[in-house]
């Protein structure tokens, strides 16, 4: 079963410039109906029908989880990507009908906690959007500290701070401000969790500092999707399905696989889920890993790939799929 | 679809009866004459006309009966029903897919009218008729999971996914298979499965759980489950274990086919779309074995699993001591023959009992 079966028909009702880099869409049902309601922090993948080819990126969902009326998403634009934030850039207009999937949450809130300190690093800003709707739902407690690059770049923060006024923090790189993470670690409450979202290195950064401090394993949340990278052209055996599919330089292998008709489950697309793990039968030649759900033993055992961002170079390579 | 409801008991004098209607839609577990553990699960969306598959939340003619039961249970015992305090938005995630889902399946006997959070709330046969607030506990007589798991058959484990593990932090649970929601409260998924022999060394557990942490909004799914039961006795729990523990040796050759009862659970598992956690509804079925025998598939059948079944799952399903006396009874229904796959009863298909 590919999880991703349960779509939804939307309708593109406005798109909004947010930064020079960030664009907001906003998506109806196309059949007027209400949406389902999500958690905060949940994504939803849609479906970008580009010419002949098919995209389907995870974004996270930031409108308020109790809004059943549209959700909203924030693209940042990547110039040197495979080209799914520069169509939702360039080619997606206000009245466009898109699929998107219903919302799946790999980065919920954890209830139990009496505090919820957020990190975000530049566009990982939104998930916490939706989560500080539902903490303000429940009347939950929490702190944002928000990094962004330079104040003409940070989405949201102007509206963030106005609104939540003492609880959010600010930092512009360009102005040399950083979070001081030991003291802001060190200062929290018993019961609180940490909430990460941003680069690799942020995220590295937060949970190796918060587990030096003696933070509990289960009171550290990190979300860290990765985009798919381009590299070059190669061709994979899929037994189970006897066939043979070409993967091409701008394509991930799980597309490859879903451009021929393969039923081949996923949540994420970004590498962190685990739900595609594919096991390899035979591979001559080097398995490119580059997700972070697979432990090193596995990756370097080569007898499995994450096909939604690793890629192959050399002869054969042959999946159970 | 007019639902005419048993006035019954499950206890004391035990008037429990199937209609012929309940006999031929009963859940059977066996889809083959043997039997042994598996992630045995499907997706839940829908089934054939009038089977307890049809709607998200079967309501059969029980129903009321059975929460009366459930209310003298809980007065007896209020720790049957327990939420943890991080639980309460799952407990109105709970009450708005049952509430949603009952008034679409049932329009006849539930009605739910939403203007934005203010909800008005008819349930038919039991006579309640209650206006709230959604997310205002304060507007409810009881908490959410507790409001609406009163107007509902089936015990409900209500589960807080963290971890890659599903924990056992709410439930409503008084018609349960001799397990204690007051004992596994707070558990994991592997804590609270400990007990069941011989899965956990299959692998069963792990794969069962990596299932159920992907189980999604939009793709509800079910399995069903089953034990054996003296006397319809909703509430076999170990808190009561002194009391129905004893009427396992009521049992005679004489009264075996009457009041020797296979229970079936239709487990079903939804994600909860406000809080991201999982409830998982068990609704018990009840059904004497001699209306099970009047399918002459499932007679069939279930004497060929029961005879055949491993000594230590007997034991875990409590009735090994009995096992020779209900074996031999249910071999007078097995001529041999063989039988068609799959659970349904197949009356028009199936061959008559040869005798």
């Amino acid at each position: 079963m590919s999880v991703g079966e349960n779509k939804i028909a939307v309708t593109v009702s406005d798109i909004t410039k947010i930064t020079p880099l960030v664009t907001q869409f906003r998506f109806v049902r196309t059949d007027g109906e209400a949406l389902p309601t999500f958690s905060g922090g949940a994504h939803t993948v849609v479906e970008m029908i580009d010419g002949a080819e098919t995209r389907l990126n995870p974004y996270s969902l930031m409108s308020d989880p109790m809004d059943q009326t549209a959700y909203m998403i924030s693209v940042r634009r990547d110039d040197q990507g495979r080209g799914g934030s520069l169509f939702m850039h360039q080619k997606v207009a206000v009245g466009d009908e898109m699929m998107i999937s219903l919302p799946v949450n790999l980065f919920a809130l954890d209830l139990r906690a009496s505090k919820h300190l957020m990190i975000a690093g530049g566009i990982g800003i939104t998930p916490f959007l939706s989560q500080i709707h539902e903490l303000n739902a429940i009347a939950g407690t929490f702190e944002l500290h928000y990094a962004s690059q330079s104040a003409e770049l940070a989405a949201f923060a102007d509206d963030l701070m106005r609104r939540y006024s003492g609880k959010v923090h600010v930092y512009f790189d360009d102005l040399g401000q950083k979070i001081d993470l030991a003291a802001l670690l060190e200062g929290q409450p018993l019961g609180t969790h940490v909430y990460v979202c941003g680069p690799k290195g942020m995220i590295d950064w937060v949970r190796k500092t918060a587990h030096d401090l003696g933070w509990p394993r289960e009171a550290i949340h990190y979300e860290e999707f990765l985009a798919p990278q381009s590299g070059k052209p190669f061709e994979v055996t899929l037994a189970a399905s006897n066939k043979v599919i070409q993967v091409g330089e701008h394509q991930s292998l799980l597309e490859a696989m879903e451009a021929a008709d393969v039923d081949a489950p996923y949540l994420c697309r970004g590498g962190a889920c685990g739900q595609c793990e594919t096991n390899v039968i035979e591979s001559d030649g080097e398995i490119i890993h580059r997700d972070h759900w697979l432990e090193d033993d596995d990756k370097k055992s080569g007898k499995k790939i994450m096909p939604c961002v690793s890629r192959f170079v050399g002869k054969t390579l042959v999946l159970d799929r | 679809m007019t639902l005419q409801f048993n006035d019954e008991t499950f206890r004391d004098d035990y008037t429990f009866t199937n209609s012929q209607r309940a006999i031929d839609r009963f859940p059977f577990p066996f889809h083959e004459d043997s039997y042994m553990y598996s992630v045995n699960m499907e997706q839940h969306q829908g089934g054939p006309k009038g089977s307890v598959y049809e709607n998200r939340f079967d309501v059969d003619e029980h129903y009321i009966s059975e929460m009366k039961d459930r209310a003298q249970v809980l007065a007896e015992d209020p720790l049957r029903c327990q939420s943890l305090p991080h639980m309460n938005l799952a407990g109105w995630d709970l009450l708005e897919l049952i509430m949603v889902s009952k008034s679409e399946d049932y329009p006849d006997l539930f009605e739910l009218h939403r203007d934005g959070n203010n909800w008005h709330w008819i349930n038919r046969p039991l006579g309640i008729e209650d206006k709230f607030v959604f997310l205002d506990n304060a507007s409810l007589p009881y908490g959410p999971m507790e409001y609406i798991t009163r107007q509902t058959q089936g015990d409900f484990a209500v589960l807080d996914q963290r971890d890659e593990n599903l924990w056992l932090d709410a439930g409503m649970i008084t018609t349960q298979a001799d397990w204690s929601l007051d004992f596994d409260i707070g558990m994991n998924f592997f804590e609270w499965h400990a007990p069941v022999p011989k899965a956990n060394e299959m692998g069963i557990f792990i794969r069962a759980l990596k299932f159920l942490l992907n189980v999604q909004q939009g793709t509800p799914a079910r399995r069903l489950n089953w034990t054996m039961t003296v006397n319809p006795l909703l509430d076999t729990s170990p808190e009561n274990y002194h009391k129905w523990g004893v009427q396992k040796t009521g049992l005679t050759p004489q009264n075996v086919g009457s009041k020797q009862f296979l229970r079936v659970e239709l487990q079903t598992f939804f994600r909860l779309p406000r809080s991201n956690g999982l409830v998982f509804p068990i609704r018990c079925y009840l059904i004497a074995l001699e209306d099970i025998v009047t399918v002459p598939k499932w007679g069939r059948r279930l004497h060929r699993v029961l005879r055949d079944i491993p000594d230590e799952l007997a034991t875990y399903k409590g009735f090994i001591d009995n096992k020779p006396m209900i074996v031999d009874y249910l071999s007078k229904f097995d001529d041999g023959q063989p039988t068609s796959a799959g659970i349904w009863p197949e009356k028009d298909s199936e061959p008559e009992l040869v005798v």
